[in-house]
């Protein structure tokens, strides 16, 4: 197992707001076929990082690679490029399209055809955008209008339109953040299987733990804009500075007070 | 609400109802002027053309047969006009096309004209082009063009001895050929004079403060101005307050005509140079005459715009009854070197380029029981101040 | 020295008069949202009511008493308007507001032709402020630092007002996030019309002073309402102090530029305007504003192509229309030509407002560049008709792709306004640049090749063009390109983050939409044969505006019929009557309020209502209803 490859390594990512240190030296790694969580106190830096990764802020020192490629820096659409797929906190689809078409159009986008001004779209790549939302369990509502569909469906229509350009990583933030509790367990459930059968690495933010603990391989714990922790569930589980920091219920208070503005 | 929906209105009524049996007995005009856009010039403009045809009418109409006009508002847009003019000869079957107000709706119908072989009288448009550069064999013009009104001016304005000059006029084709003429003109005359600064403010956006200091900074001994309309009312209150008239003499486009003096009320500058009609001073049989009845019908005086409606279909009557016939080359060639009667003298419509001979009043204003009147003044013929045939023969061009 | 300080004083009188007005549009804006086009019609209306008011009451107290009391009852009508069209109005389409208050202009500006007359008036001057000051040789009218006074006064009554009140404070939270305000328990509704009534209250007040300055006419409106919208535009939305700003730096570069460039007025504060969005898209002291929340639910419905029975209509309708020169004349076939360029022109623009969701104010700048095109090649290059339309285009294609370039860096309010921008700045090149365009005498004699040039041929032309047109932008609408520049519309997030360059999509679109502008514009040109600056104008930018949202905005057949509908009744309307524009204004406010969704969009909603009807209720549309209240 040894020859599974890095897809993303990150190194020593900084970013300061007007002195004050959002996120501060924060190194690892994410191989293949991985589920990588990454979490904190509300402030702790976490959104701040994964706008970093994502290409939507650009980090004062250090290096993201991702497949070996440097990143820093890029644009997001150039980062989707590379083979990276990514969901939003609050989801991002096209509401006048219907759910089929939402997947279509990242697949024009993925088959480089956006400039193209003739053929029909409704035809383009049908059965694809057919297989990858069969695959999140939306294949019965590809006619439907996405502006008309329950929050949870949408969640997984992003899904869907993340796996469009056959992603090496996915990166999800809060993918569960406001769903009913039995939709967040099918949702996560449903990513992990999909990691696995297609090798994706998948780095997501989270608040709720039980959604992290069941399904993460490894945990990422920020705070202040530092690592403080990293390893198994079982390992963060049983650190002392995390229960500490962040499960104590008065310093999770402190750090909120302190770095809320970044959050 | 207007005469016009129970005049024109209801001719276009009758004339469509009663079809064929009838338009062996009437002649049609087709009208165009700027009613919507400029209702403070074209409302007494109307009144003057809805005046003749009365007049017309009720002595017999144009060889027996009674005279109509249909009139079409152009909301100012030279496309609008076109497509007003497009309904007037395709679906109305007028015999000739009149009126128009701006320099480029004025253009726009007369190049309309030339091309469907239609024949326009240009009643009120003041741009050279009109008769000249952009002249055609279907078009001719009523009112003294902004060269006539140029060349009357500087006759006045040469005889006074400022050498420093300044220009004000609205930033488009009509102030900047009314400068560029008047300065020609004034050089020719005078060669001695320094042009020393010129203002061009938007047409009806004039910011007249700092125009106004502008150009006391540059300290003229005479102002020419061209701005008229609403421009010219918060110029003159600018420079009255801020004493640029004060010991300056000024020469001004159009700013004797009622339409534009009026408004200025009590604030009227005195001894401006100006060209204009003052109604209240022609003593001629022909202006009492036509006094007398705009004023029994309306209840009101005459501006400018009433002479030239009245006096557009006045001419554009005898040109019908002279030709006797609506095909345009027979308009053609009966108009040419047409004379006929009005308010003002005899005009007569040149041939070299279809210009009237009409004039216009050149006098000083001056204030009295808290209105603005034009005294001094004299009729000058517009004859007397045209290009001689050799210049406009080169400028116009051939058919 | 003594004249570069009057000058400055003199600049800043103008600046207090403009802030007036573009502080109350800034604050309507800022609240509520609303374009309010009808801002000039309030001035307007405030200089009229003043001017009554003062000749009616003699002395210092009739004077001033008037001008308080015209702007107090000018407010009084903005409440009535508030209450009676736009609260029904709020939660229509974007812009839909924009259509309202500009037929309320139109209505406004015939209605006080009727009640005051056609001729200019002219007001009292102020008591105790009519004559001028001396400094140092300089004269300087009282009444102008009475001004320059004045405006910093309301500036800080306005501030203590939003400062130190609790209605100020709410009406700033608004500002900022007006769903937060309503989740506070706030009347939104009252909140709204006391905004409303402040802004239109400051609108009149601003044309009732300018009685001793100005002549009272009926074109004030417009005289005033673009150049507040630039004024608020640059000193960024919403902000009071930024329309301070503004209208100072605006006034005194125009006081100054005109010793140096007396032609500067025309141009200069649209160049401040272009220049700062560029630098700063957001004005100078403007906010980015969060990405625009798209109502939600009105476009529930996906758009699709036409079927095979719905195509067959639509080719019928077009061969009924080719059948037209059978029966019609000559005028009713040069109006249809009209009617087919005007479908050609709205459907480029719906294609960028709808499709891209780019709502253009200027976008007769590529119309009048494609008619410009055409009346060059055709008059200077001598170039036979085929060839000149074909290549007069690309002039609109040329101004799209260089405009359109720093346009698409912005979107929303500020796009709009730089598109107004550039194409104020290409009018007034057409309009001055006289040695070459003619200015505003035009280019005559662009009359189109014998075979054209008969009304049937041209009309048959037009026909043709506009139908490929039509069909062209519909097959791009749902082609990848269109579904990604629609993608570009929905979510500029999502579409980045599948790799969609959003900005090169839009420009793409802009450039097409302009090269089919232009089209619109050559073929214009051949059939008035003749070419002005007003085809470039910003009157024709907003009938085109009127024409997409009058078809239905979000609807993909919308524009044409828009187009047709509009623009025939435009034509008769005209040709009928000289208030025309008090019966479009009319006509255009009773659409938007009775059917926000444009012509087209009703339509489809009835059709959609009876097939839902049919099978099941649908429980989103009739919930959108109520929610929408």
């Amino acid at each position: 197992m040894s020859m599974v490859p890095t897809l993303l390594s990150v190194e020593g990512l900084t970013k300061s707001y007007g002195g004050v240190h959002a996120v501060r030296g924060v190194s690892f790694d994410l191989r293949a076929g991985e589920i990588l969580a990454l979490i904190g106190p509300n402030g702790a830096g976490k959104s701040t990082c994964f706008d970093m990764l994502n290409g939507q802020n650009i980090p004062d020192s250090g290096g993201i690679r991702v497949l070996g490629e440097e990143t820093t820096g890029r644009k997001p659409r150039v980062i989707w490029r590379m083979g990276v797929g990514r969901t939003f906190q609050i989801t991002a689809t096209f509401p006048t399209m219907t759910v089929r078409e939402n997947v279509q159009v990242a697949l024009v986008s993925y088959g480089r055809q956006l400039f193209n001004l003739w053929s029909s779209t409704a035809r383009y790549a049908r059965e694809e955008a057919g297989r990858l939302l069969d695959l999140v369990g939306m294949g019965a509502y590809a006619g439907r209008p996405c502006g008309e569909l329950a929050y949870g469906d949408l969640k997984r229509l992003e899904l869907a339109i993340a796996l469009a350009n056959q992603p090496r990583l996915l990166l999800m933030d809060e993918p569960t953040a406001g769903m009913a509790p039995r939709e967040r367990i099918e949702l996560m459930r449903l990513t992990a299987r999909i990691a696995r059968e297609q090798a994706i690495g998948v780095l997501f933010t989270e608040h709720d733990m039980d959604v992290v603990f069941e399904h993460a391989d490894r945990i990422l714990v920020l705070n202040r804009g530092t690592l403080i922790a990293e390893g198994s569930p079982e390992e963060v589980r049983g650190n002392a500075q995390v229960r500490a920091i962040y499960l104590g219920e008065g310093l999770v208070y402190d750090a909120r007070h302190r770095d809320g503005a970044h959050a | 609400m207007r005469g016009y929906f129970a005049g024109a209105g209801l001719m276009v009524a009758v004339a469509t109802v009663a079809g064929s049996a009838m338009a062996q007995s009437v002649i049609k005009i087709g009208e165009i002027n700027s009613y919507s856009l400029l209702p403070a010039f074209t409302e007494p403009y109307r009144k003057g053309w809805q005046l003749a045809v009365e007049e017309i009418n009720a002595a017999g109409g144009i060889n027996g047969k009674k005279l109509v006009v249909i009139s079409k508002d152009d909301g100012g847009k030279p496309a609008d006009a076109q497509t007003a003019a497009n309904e007037l000869v395709s679906s109305e079957n007028v015999a000739m096309l009149a009126g128009t107000f701006l320099s480029n709706i004025g253009l726009a119908v007369s190049d309309f004209a030339n091309q469907k072989k239609v024949f326009f009288l240009a009643a009120e448009p003041l741009t050279d082009a009109i008769t000249w550069s952009k002249g055609n064999r279907y078009t001719f013009r009523l009112r003294p063009s902004n060269y006539m009104q140029a060349a009357m001016l500087v006759e006045e304005a040469a005889k006074l001895p400022a050498k420093r000059w300044a220009t004000i006029a609205p930033n488009y084709e009509y102030g900047q050929s009314a400068v560029s003429v008047f300065k020609k003109l004034m050089s020719e005359k005078r060669p001695d004079i320094q042009w020393v600064d010129e203002q061009w403010p938007p047409q009806g956006k004039i910011d007249a403060g700092p125009v106004v200091q502008a150009v006391a900074a540059a300290n003229p001994e005479a102002i020419l101005n061209v701005t008229f309309g609403a421009d010219l009312v918060k110029l003159v209150r600018e420079g009255n307050t801020r004493g640029l008239f004060k010991d300056r003499k000024v020469v001004s486009f159009l700013t004797g005509e009622p339409e534009y003096l009026d408004p200025l009320k009590d604030e009227t500058p005195e001894g401006w140079i100006v060209t204009g009609y003052p109604w209240y001073s022609i003593k001629t049989p022909e202006h009492e005459a036509f006094l007398k009845a705009y004023q029994a019908k309306y209840n009101d005086y005459p501006r400018l715009g009433s002479i030239v409606g009245y006096q557009t279909i006045k001419s554009a009557a005898a040109i019908l009854a002279k030709a006797n016939s609506t095909d345009p080359e027979k308009l053609i060639a009966a108009t040419e070197g047409l004379s006929v009667p009005s308010p003002f003298g005899e005009i007569t419509f040149r041939k070299i380029d279809h210009q009237s001979t009409l004039g216009a009043f050149v006098g000083k204003t001056a204030l009295k029981a808290g209105k603005g009147l034009m005294v001094d003044s004299v009729y000058r013929r517009g004859s007397d101040y045209l290009p001689s045939d050799a210049e406009i023969e080169k400028m116009r061009p051939k058919d | 020295m003594a004249f570069y300080v009057a000058q400055f004083l003199t600049g800043l009188a103008s600046a207090a008069s403009l802030f007036l007005v573009a502080s109350g549009l800034s604050i309507i804006f800022g609240v509520t949202r609303i374009v309010n086009f009808a801002h000039g019609a309030f001035y307007m209306l405030g200089a009229y009511a003043a001017f009554t008011l003062t000749e009616r009451f003699s002395g210092a107290l009739g004077f001033w008493g008037g001008i308080v009391a015209a702007a107090l009852i000018i407010a009084a009508v903005g409440v009535l308007v508030e209450m009676v069209l736009l609260r029904r109005i709020y939660h229509s389409p974007e812009l839909f507001q924009l259509l309202a208050t500009f037929g309320l202009t139109l209505m406004v500006e015939d209605v006080v032709v009727l009640i005051w007359g056609p001729d200019d008036l002219l007001g009292r001057r102020a008591p105790g402020f009519k004559g001028a000051v001396d400094f140092f040789g300089q004269s300087i009218p009282s009444y102008d630092l009475f001004l320059i006074v004045l405006g910093p006064v309301v500036l800080g009554v306005l501030w203590l007002l939003f400062q130190r009140t609790r209605w100020g404070i709410l009406v700033r939270a608004a500002t900022q996030d007006r769903d937060m305000v309503a989740a506070l328990g706030v009347n939104q509704k009252w909140l709204f019309t006391s905004v409303f009534a402040l802004g239109v209250f400051l609108a009149a007040l601003g044309g009732a002073l300018q009685i001793p300055r100005d002549a009272v006419n009926h074109a004030m409106d417009l005289r005033v309402i673009v150049e507040v919208f630039v004024v608020v535009v640059i000193g960024g939305l919403g902000s009071i102090i930024g329309a301070f700003v503004a209208a100072v730096l605006v006034s005194e570069l125009n006081a100054f530029g005109i010793l140096i460039f007396p032609k500067i007025s025309i141009i200069l504060v649209f160049l401040v305007m272009a220049v700062v969005l560029i630098v700063r898209p957001w004005g100078l002291f403007g906010r980015p504003e969060a990405p625009a929340r798209r109502t939600p639910g009105l476009t529930v419905n996906p758009w699709r192509p036409l079927t095979t029975n719905e195509r067959l209509v639509a080719l019928a309708a077009l061969a009924v229309a080719a059948a037209l020169p059978l029966v019609a004349g000559n005028y009713v076939l040069t109006v249809g030509s009209e009617i087919a360029v005007f479908v050609i022109f709205a459907v480029s623009l719906h294609f960028l407002m709808s499709v891209g969701g780019l709502a253009s104010f200027g976008h007769a700048a590529y119309f009048g560049l494609g008619a410009y095109g055409v009346a060059f090649l055709a008059k200077l290059a001598g170039l036979p008709t085929i060839v000149s339309l074909l290549l007069g285009p690309m002039l609109g294609l040329l101004g799209a792709a260089v405009f359109g370039f720093f346009a698409v860096q912005l979107s929303g309010v500020y796009f709009a306004m730089l598109t107004l921008a550039f194409a104020q700045i290409v009018w007034s090149i057409a309009f001055q640049w006289v040695s070459v365009t003619g200015g505003d005498n035009g280019i005559l004699g662009v009359w189109p090749d014998k075979w054209a040039a008969t009304p049937s041929h041209f009309y048959w032309l037009s026909l043709g063009v506009a139908a490929l047109v039509v069909v062209i932008l519909r097959v791009i609408v749902f082609s990848p390109f269109g579904f990604g520049l629609r993608a570009t519309r929905d979510s500029p997030l999502r579409s980045e983050a599948i790799g969609i360059n959003v900005k090169r999509i839009q420009w793409t679109a802009f450039v097409i939409a302009g090269t089919v502008a232009g089209l619109a514009g050559a073929l214009f040109a051949y059939l008035k044969g003749s070419v002005f600056p007003d085809n470039m104008g910003i009157s024709l930018s907003v009938d085109a505006l009127v024409m997409v949202l009058l078809g239905g905005v979000e609807t993909v057949s919308g524009p044409v019929i828009g187009a047709i509908v509009y623009k025939a009744l435009n034509i008769w309307l005209v040709s009928q009557t000289d208030l025309s524009k008090l019966v479009l204004g009319a006509f255009v406010v009773l659409i938007v309020v009775a059917f926000p969704k444009g012509i087209v969009g009703t339509l489809e909603a009835i059709m959609q209502r009876g097939r839902k009807s049919a099978s099941s209720a649908s429980p989103l549309l009739t919930s959108r209803i109520e929610t929408a209240e």
